[in-house]
């Protein structure tokens, strides 16, 4: 009975497995196919060659566009850690006037859809000149409300003690912050750091608008170009561009999944 | 060493309520202190104002003759034990030991040197490259011990540092702790809700109550004459019994309850103008009557046992007395039931009476079991 | 002891000693300094925005984005006066209930099974957890590919069973559920996430005491966990539902609003009519409707969840 039962768990865990993963074992599949066989309908490519991924590297700057996705995802996930820990510090840390007024006005800040504001941001960004630069990329992403919101929560379980130490040992506020509150936070900021590295890395709407040439287009913006260019026939290089974007975020996720989910569910709920 | 005093002393939150009202004391300098009170009743604030880490709203706090009021508390040269050790969690024993010195730059060289020092009398030297939550309970406690001693401040807070300890390990370390602080003077401050920490290590101590001082002394003068009856309830274990007493001076008489009545001397007449007291008494000067004889006068009382507890060493006993419920405590092993009647006795120079309405101590014992070595040894 | 004159001398230079405003604001100031990035980046690329989307949805724009007449309340009026709008409203609107109940049913019920323990189940915890490793664009392209209507891999299997093909992406009738599909894969991975976090966090003793009285494993899901759960679960609905608001990407790759508009969301109606039709005046409009309806899942989501979610 007992493990009749169990038995079944795996066999419905193996189905809903499947079905969630087969489009993009389906899409791995096809990456290594050519246009013949995919017209066939197989499911299985007849041999693995890799000739689809050389055609995708090709006919785009794929690689450089994989230099610009991980230059812009690691500067905003550094830009965020930065700003979101000093900001959630002084939240946490220290008292002043307006200290819940302004906590309160950065928690309204999560009420404003990206998108609402992205007609204005774009005239910025165009008067400032950062069409097609790093920095218009990147910093406007810097501040999040959710990355100071998750830091607090963390900060806050730090014992009173522990700060009240460091007084008395005569550690200044600034050297607190690094050799203590840092360290002893370190899971929220792996926590935060994967979130804004993967959050970036998969944005879509705002690289599509903050360039128009390929010195700092994203690997996101590759793969629409691709699927346009190359739609007609071969869905095989198309497919090759979407794994070789897809790994990068597939590894930090498998690595950092029970992190993630710890760290996302505290943050929301506490 | 360094003395430290307070001077009519007062902290309030927001303009609300005193919750340390006129504090002035004087700790002298190698003094091992103890502030003792309830949960609540300001003692730890007091300790957290001498630190720095509170402001203090009235008065005046001196360290060596200097008023230190405004100075941040690493200006203060104290060390300070927390209740939760405050370890931090990401440096290992020894970089925790260390800490308050890297900040306050001390050479490398004689960081490890005092670091190795300190290990060893607290018996560490074995766990240094450990993480604290890898620690017992115990440990733990060493290396905030260790922590703090290693700063060589002259003065040393500690703040509950044994609550967290289970009892065995709690008796050895309160005569671990005194005995460094003997060993390296250092003026402590320690602050405690358990009256016994503050009997069995405190040079004096001092019972707080609401945030007011209820007495400061010597542990053995504040158990023998305490100041009222909070403190008598306070201090010792089982509290001391309370009751109200009627004076009739005519008859030079101290009669609880009407059942039990007591002369009094001649001498001590003079003292009492109120016609009712508080009377208390320690549970240990319950005495049993044992012989008929002595019942002929009528300082005994029949009482029925409610509750027993035989500890081995003593024996405590529960009875109602009035409306009071009254213990005493006798030595060795006695085979009393639930139900009994038993003959007590009380003596007229074992009590304390406490004026009913303000509290204040008129009468202390005369008569303590007080032993002194040598008398017992010719 | 120290007689009460010098005391009160000594009283007296504490209250001269006493702190000096910029003492007192030192706090103040410090606080400031490291809030001061935020602040900065709040206000250039979030307030300043929000407030000149406003403005500009009061007017008719040039080619630049430069405001140019002032038409007052005009640009609301025509929109919805708009079936353009009306439809794309009524497709962001429909989108939200096709994917945001579909999706967390999905995802809780995978959450579950990934709950057991049992060997292995960190695998398929991962497998379900992937899809939030997938960017928007990449899952688009795997989709459409599978919507394809001759090689696509859907039309294949309902071929190999004898039935009709059908045009996914191009029929109005079918394009919307398509998009809707796509998403509601897309989104399972940070949903199966967020909710598995949330049964972990439920206490073992429940469980083990509610074993002990003899409930079965139905009740003690009905009585124990989705009581235990609801606030995850609220919060996981409000992010879906903000989510769904925000759908871009899909629509972008996958069908262009079409066909016939059925597939318009809202952001990428603003995207076309600000950055291909350059009317940044109604394009503004629409992105205020747009922060509108966040807004009020935002304050519902303070309102109804706050007794169950702590945010302080």
């Amino acid at each position: 009975m007992r493990w009749v039962k169990k038995g079944l768990v795996y066999i419905i865990l193996s189905i809903a497995a499947l079905l969630i993963f087969f489009p993009i074992l389906y899409a791995f599949l096809i990456s290594f196919m050519t246009g013949g066989e995919l017209l066939q309908g197989n499911i299985f490519p007849e041999r693995f060659h890799l000739e689809n991924y050389q055609k995708a590297f090709d006919r785009l700057p794929l690689a450089h566009y994989l230099l610009n996705s991980l230059i812009i995802s690691l500067s905003v996930m550094l830009g965020q850690l930065v700003v979101s820990a000093m900001a959630a510090y002084a939240f946490v840390f220290i008292p002043f006037k307006g200290r819940t007024l302004l906590f309160f006005i950065f928690i309204s800040t999560m009420m404003i859809p990206w998108e609402a504001t992205m007609i204005p941001n774009f005239m910025t960004i165009q008067k400032l000149d950062w069409i097609n630069t790093y920095q218009g990329l990147t910093v406007p992403f810097f501040a999040i409300a959710f990355g100071t919101f998750l830091l607090r929560q963390h900060f806050k379980t730090i014992p009173k003690e522990l700060h009240e130490a460091s007084e008395v040992a005569g550690l200044s506020k600034f050297r607190f912050f690094i050799k203590v509150v840092l360290p002893y936070c370190k899971t929220s900021l792996v926590t935060l750091g994967a979130y804004g590295f993967l959050t970036t890395w998969n944005m879509y709407l705002w690289p599509l608008l903050a360039t128009n040439n390929d010195s700092v287009r994203t690997v996101q913006i590759g793969l629409k170009q691709l699927q346009t260019q190359e739609m007609a026939t071969e869905w095989g290089v198309v497919m090759a561009g979407v794994i070789v974007v897809i790994i990068p975020t597939l590894i930090l996720l498998f690595l950092g999944q029970k992190q993630l989910q710890k760290g996302l569910a505290q943050g929301a709920l506490k | 060493m360094k003395n430290v005093e307070l001077f009519n002393v007062s902290k309030s939150y927001e303009k609300q309520k005193e919750v340390i009202s006129d504090i002035s004391v004087s700790i002298e300098p190698g003094e091992f202190f103890v502030l003792v009170g309830p949960s609540g009743c300001g003692k730890s604030t007091i300790l957290r104002m001498i630190a720095g880490l509170e402001d203090i709203t009235k008065g005046s706090l001196r360290i060596d003759g200097n008023e230190v009021n405004l100075l941040p508390p690493s200006k203060r040269d104290i060390s300070m034990v927390f209740q939760n050790y405050a370890l931090y969690p990401h440096l290992n024993v020894e970089e925790n030991i260390v800490f308050g010195l890297d900040v306050k730059k001390v050479k490398k060289f004689e960081r490890k040197e005092r670091c190795m020092e300190v290990a060893e009398m607290l018996g560490l030297t074995d766990y240094l490259k450990r993480k604290p939550r890898h620690l017992s309970g115990g440990q733990r406690q060493r290396v905030a011990l260790a922590r703090a001693i290693v700063n060589q401040a002259p003065i040393c807070l500690m703040d509950e540092p044994l609550s967290n300890l289970d009892a065995k390990l709690r008796a050895h370390m309160r005569s671990e702790i005194r005995q460094i602080q003997r060993k390296l003077k250092i003026t402590m401050i320690y602050v405690t809700h358990d009256q016994v920490e503050a009997m069995t290590m405190g040079d004096r101590i001092m019972i707080l109550n609401e945030g007011k001082i209820q007495q400061v002394g010597k542990p053995i003068d504040v158990y023998n004459a305490p100041a009222n009856p909070f403190v008598a309830q306070f201090i010792g274990s089982p509290p001391m019994n309370l009751a109200t007493a009627n004076i009739n001076l005519s008859k030079q008489e101290l009669s609880i309850g009407g059942r039990l009545k007591l002369s009094i001397p001649s001498n001590d007449l003079q003292s009492y103008q109120e016609d009712t007291v508080t009377l208390g008494i320690r549970p240990e000067y319950l005495k049993i009557v044992n012989s008929i004889n002595t019942k002929s006068t009528n300082n005994y009382l029949d009482v029925k046992v409610e509750h027993v507890e035989v500890l081995g060493n003593e024996t405590i006993v529960s009875f109602q007395l009035d409306t009071y419920r009254w213990q005493a405590k006798w030595n060795g092993q006695w085979n009393v039931d639930v139900g009994d009647i038993v003959p007590i006795a009380i003596n007229y120079e074992s009590i304390c009476l406490f004026n009913s309405a303000s509290g204040h101590l008129i009468k202390g014992p005369t008569q303590v079991e007080n032993h002194i070595i040598h008398e017992v040894t010719v | 002891m120290k007689s009460q004159v010098e005391l009160n001398g000594m009283l007296d230079n504490v209250v001269k000693k006493k702190k000096g405003i910029w003492q007192q604001s030192l706090n103040w100031r410090t606080a400031l300094l490291y809030l001061l990035p935020s602040l900065i980046l709040f206000s250039v690329f979030l307030f300043y925005p929000m407030g000149k989307t406003l403005y500009l949805s009061f007017f008719l724009t040039d080619r630049q984005g430069e405001a140019n007449v002032f038409v007052g309340l005009e640009n609301y009026l025509y929109l919805l006066e708009s079936e353009a709008f009306l439809k794309s409203i009524k497709a962001t609107i429909l989108f939200v209930l096709y994917t945001v109940p579909t999706g967390i049913i999905i995802s809780l019920f995978l959450a579950l099974l990934a709950n057991e323990k049992l060997k292995g189940i960190g695998f398929f915890r991962t497998i379900f957890a992937s899809t939030m490793g997938i960017s928007v664009a990449a899952s688009s392209v795997v989709w459409l590919f599978l919507f394809h209507p001759s090689v696509g891999f859907l039309n294949k299997i309902i071929a190999s069973l004898g039935g009709q093909g059908v045009d996914w992406l191009l029929d109005p009738k079918w394009a919307l559920l398509s998009v809707s599909i796509t998403t509601i894969w897309m989104n399972i991975g940070f949903t199966f996430l967020i909710i598995l976090g949330g049964i972990q966090n439920i206490d073992e003793h429940l469980y083990e005491s509610a074993k002990i009285d003899g409930a079965g494993y139905f009740y003690q899901l009905r009585r124990i966990t989705i009581p235990m759960l609801s606030p995850t679960l609220f919060f996981v609905i409000t992010v879906s539902l903000i989510n769904a608001f925000q759908t871009f990407g899909q629509v972008d790759i996958l069908t262009q609003g079409g066909p016939s508009e059925s597939t318009n969301l809202i952001v990428y109606s603003i995207y076309r009519e600000a950055f291909v039709n350059y009317q940044f005046g109604t394009a503004s409009a629409q992105s205020i409707f747009l922060f509108l309806c966040i807004l009020v899942v935002t304050i519902l989501q303070f309102k109804f969840g706050e007794k169950k979610v702590h945010y302080q």
